[in-house]
């Protein structure tokens, strides 16, 4: 399936949102979600299901000013 | 006495805040939050590759530091992006408190303050403690108070531009106007003789980043920061005397000889 990650289009396999950062290799790492422009929660990321062309944002702690 | 700085219930003992961007280092920076005694420090949600710990890294070292973060949505030009970057960073951080952004124009980072009220109201609604970054405009921020903030975060000058005061009239007024409102200048501050100005204004506190990070020694230029917004204060608390146009004698003249 066809998404979209931090702005750039990728091929997944993964179904929910819990199955794609493992994915994508951010286990044991502190990030925030987003699906479509709404915030998803952590303990509701495994039962947030995936679908073609869905926009998803991971960020991380950064510096800011 | 002064009056304690007081923020959403939180006391300081300093009155500057420091942002994390743009440092040489993240060793700098930590020697920078260490000598100005800061205990307020920003940071930001940004995207990283899976792979990269750079974040991880990053939130470890400000953890080190023992102060408290005020989380910011920079860059944000929605409601909807500001409101999801502060749902985002509040259960990253584990903090209610969001450093409100909500840009305007890309060419001076003037604050969009139609959107900025609207924002406020939904995210203190929302349980968040807002920090507003606004402009000097009064109507503006009576409506963020009755929006529900607290803070008053007005700009000195256009972020990173390092003018100092670009109007010392309105921060003045707004003082005035807002007398017991905690107020942050926030952006545009180059020297510490900028937030010493501030500070004689009745400010409460400054917010710092390219100030301080881009000095050519900014361990240096916190610790300057620090003792001149120290200094500012007791100057504000000292109640300054009047300008006035003509010379004062303050050598007494009874008693001077040759009359």
């Amino acid at each position: 399936m066809k998404i979209e990650v931090n702005g750039e289009s990728q091929n997944v396999e993964a179904t929910n949102l819990s199955e794609l950062l493992h994915q994508l290799d951010y286990v044991d790492t502190i990030v925030a979600t987003a699906r479509n422009g709404t915030f998803v929660r952590a303990h509701d990321r495994s039962k947030t299901l995936l679908e073609p062309d869905d926009r998803i944002e991971i960020l991380v702690p950064r510096q800011g000013g | 006495m002064d009056t304690p700085f007081t923020l959403y219930g939180k006391t300081f003992a300093s009155r500057l805040m420091l942002g994390t961007a743009g440092y040489p280092s993240p060793d700098i920076l930590a020697q920078s939050i260490r000598t100005s005694k800061c205990e307020i420090v920003t940071v930001s949600l940004r995207r990283e590759s899976g792979g990269s710990r750079a974040g991880q890294d990053f939130w470890q070292l400000v953890k080190a530091q023992n102060v408290q973060v005020l989380p910011n949505t920079a860059g944000c030009h929605t409601v909807k992006e500001a409101v999801t970057t502060a749902q985002m960073a509040r259960e990253v951080f584990g903090t209610n408190w969001i450093k409100l952004e909500l840009i305007g124009d890309d060419d001076t980072l003037q604050p969009d303050v139609f959107a900025l009220v609207e924002a406020a109201g939904v995210l203190t609604r929302d349980g968040f403690e807002v920090f507003p970054y606004t402009t000097e405009d009064l109507i503006v921020a009576d409506k963020l108070v009755q929006a529900g903030c607290e803070v008053l975060m007005p700009w000195g000058a256009p972020i990173g531009s390092g003018r100092g005061l670009n109007n010392p009239y309105g921060l003045r007024s707004m003082r005035a106007r807002f007398p017991a409102i905690p107020m942050i200048v926030d952006a545009g501050l180059g020297a510490p003789s900028h937030a010493a100005t501030a500070m004689e204004l009745g400010i409460d506190g400054i917010l710092l980043n390219t100030a301080v990070a881009k000095a050519g020694d900014p361990v240096k230029m916190a610790h300057g920061f620090a003792l001149a917004i120290e200094a500012g204060r007791a100057g504000y608390l000292a109640d300054p005397i009047e300008p006035r146009d003509m010379a004062a004698p303050s050598t007494p003249v009874f008693g001077r000889a040759f009359t």
